[in-house]
């Protein structure tokens, strides 16, 4: 009798509402804590130290790595240069996303075969293999000067010129619109036919009815992308390691390229926390004054 | 009128498939270049089709290093891949059913944190977290490679959310009703008709793990436990000139698993990325 009691008493308490919630988020608050909150607390306090692996001390500097950072020329010039790459491919990545999946959802049998066609350097573009080629088909006797030398133009060397050496970067971003292509195809399926039709008979044409119906229905969409792809754009690393490793003269030092050289090349542990905390701040900034301007364009179904 | 519509038809295919093809060029490149002479490669030739195929370049690639085959790195890569990709199934569904189906105190804290980790740039906390492994003496090993994905990946926790949203909640009243726990509602009705977001999951997750080139470049440094991905960079780090030939080729079989994966499950892609609520 008693352990019946008992029994279902422990069954009441494993099935209330907070003790399931709990069990079920019990791997997020876990790794929340242990593998996001104490690293970032960890990190912010280390920005104030001159820290290094394997020194046995640890000296408070108080702001002196931030103080450093401003008269550090390869950091301001990494800054510079990670901005620009944001700048100038997230928008031109999402802009070829967006084109190409309103052209794709046209109905035809086709239409899977030619999403994946445009997806494939999304699946592979992140990997080191397809960095390498990247690399080859830039280089001086590559790919590319051999297409510009049928033309009759000079072959140009790409990673030679550190003011050119960010575009074959560039390039290589907006090349894998892939997976924000397919973000867009899926919320262009829920765009109601109804609205289409309506504007058909009321004579707009294709341009007319994208601008004005497809892109308000599809802004809460972009704004997700775009939030996503910049925070992205920031933390480019691989193809700055593989293809420049930073060269030349820094000109492709992309951001998180130069916290890594910090910390795990020159062990400024310290130094590079404080980094990382700007970017940070930067990429918070970035973001709040995203969404404040979204306001203004994104368009809410209840209505404003 | 008709003639110009199959005219406007036309013209669009051959535009898609051209375009296309441009886009995937500098892989095909890749793979033809597997096949190729590494003075070929070095011409810059244009073509896809080698001067003569040469299947050497596998059999030189596939040799690897210091006497370590890629046999072995790429088991490296399966097992790493295969462990996290599962983690990441079944923690980020368990949360998202959490968040999305369950009402407690303390949920929107959690939805909260949830997308602040989607929002926080790894790069951020890459110092620090390897500290920590390091000073747990796992610095080395598989663990800071695994272990996290068992706590749920917030963009695919915010994935699953999304769908769930499109599952009716009568579903899990009549179950309710039938006497069904919050437990065997999640395994017994959601979990099932989760399955075109899981699939989704599987392939982005799979692929991102196995393109993943930052986590081992900080935490592997032994080659035996190299995955393919920091054993192809061995081919441009070697100080004698680099085998083209021989990288390209592991190139290309490093991509194989990715594709075969996709062709799978692709038409689940669309289907399982939710954007409802994103909308309002």
């Amino acid at each position: 009798m008693q352990t019946e009691v008992v029994k279902s008493r422990v069954k009441k308490i494993m099935n209330s509402n907070e003790m399931v919630g709990y069990v079920f988020a019990f791997p997020f608050i876990f790794g929340f804590i242990c593998f996001s909150l104490i690293p970032i607390l960890t990190s912010l306090r280390y920005a104030f130290t001159d820290f290094s692996l394997g020194s046995k001390t640890m000296e408070f500097v108080g702001g002196a790595n931030f103080k450093q950072l401003l008269t550090d020329e390869v950091f301001l010039k990494s800054l510079r240069i990670t901005l620009k790459y944001v700048f100038i491919s997230v928008p031109l990545k999402l802009v070829f996303a967006l084109l190409v999946a309103y052209l794709l959802t046209r109905k035809t049998r086709l239409q899977v075969l030619y999403r994946s066609l445009y997806y494939v350097p999304s699946l592979v573009g992140g990997s080191i293999a397809v960095a390498l080629v990247w690399k080859q088909l830039f280089a001086r006797k590559g790919l590319l000067n051999s297409i510009m030398g049928e033309m009759g133009l000079d072959p140009i060397n790409w990673f030679g010129d550190q003011k050119l050496a960010l575009y074959p970067l560039v390039l290589m971003s907006v090349w894998q619109f892939g997976s924000s292509m397919i973000i867009f195809a899926a919320g262009l399926k829920e765009i109601s036919p109804t609205y289409y039709e309506a504007a058909r008979i009321d004579g707009a044409n294709m341009v007319q009815s994208f601008v004005n119906i497809t892109l308000p229905c599809l802004s809460p969409i972009i704004l997700y992308n775009l939030v996503m792809q910049t925070i992205q754009a920031f933390m480019a690393f691989t193809q700055a390691f593989v293809i420049t490793a930073g060269g030349p003269d820094n000109g492709t030092m992309m951001y998180a390229l130069y916290v890594y050289n910090q910390a795990f090349k020159y062990n400024h542990m310290g130094y590079a926390c404080a980094m990382s905390w700007f970017m940070l701040i930067v990429m918070c900034l970035i973001t709040l004054v995203i969404f404040k301007t979204s306001k203004s364009w994104v368009f809410t179904e209840s209505g404003d | 009128m008709k003639t110009k519509k199959i005219l406007i038809k036309i013209i669009y295919h051959t535009l898609v498939v051209a375009f296309g093809f441009v886009m995937i060029y500098p892989v095909l490149w890749m793979i033809s270049g597997s096949f190729k002479d590494n003075s070929e490669i070095l011409r810059g030739s244009l073509s896809l089709i080698p001067d003569e195929l040469k299947l050497s370049n596998y059999a030189t690639g596939w040799k690897g290093f210091s006497k370590i085959t890629f046999a072995r790195f790429f088991a490296n890569s399966f097992f790493i891949t295969a462990i996290a990709t599962f983690g990441t199934v079944v923690s980020s569904s368990l949360v998202a059913y959490s968040l999305s189906r369950i009402k407690y105190r303390g949920r929107k804290i959690w939805f909260t944190a949830m997308l602040a980790t989607m929002m926080l740039p790894g790069q951020v906390i890459m110092i620090p977290s390897f500290l920590i492994w390091y000073n747990l003496g796992l610095a080395n090993s598989y663990v800071p490679l695994i272990l996290p994905y068992f706590c749920g990946q917030a963009f695919f926790i915010y994935q699953m959310m999304q769908f769930m949203s499109g599952i009716p909640r009568e579903l899990d009243e009549a179950a309710t009703i039938d006497g069904c726990s919050k437990y065997s509602i999640y395994t017994h009705i959601i979990l099932p008709l989760l399955k075109p977001a899981i699939v989704t999951t599987v392939i982005i997750q799979f692929y991102w793990k196995w393109d993943d080139y930052m986590g081992p470049l900080l935490y592997l440094s032994k080659p035996k436990s190299y995955t393919v991905s920091l054993a192809i960079k061995m081919f441009a780090d070697a100080a004698s000139t680099t085998d083209y030939g021989a990288m390209f080729a592991m190139s290309t079989l490093s991509l194989l698993p990715v594709f075969f994966i996709f062709l799978f499950f692709n038409k689940y892609l669309v289907e399982g990325i939710g954007t409802s609520g994103l909308k309002g």
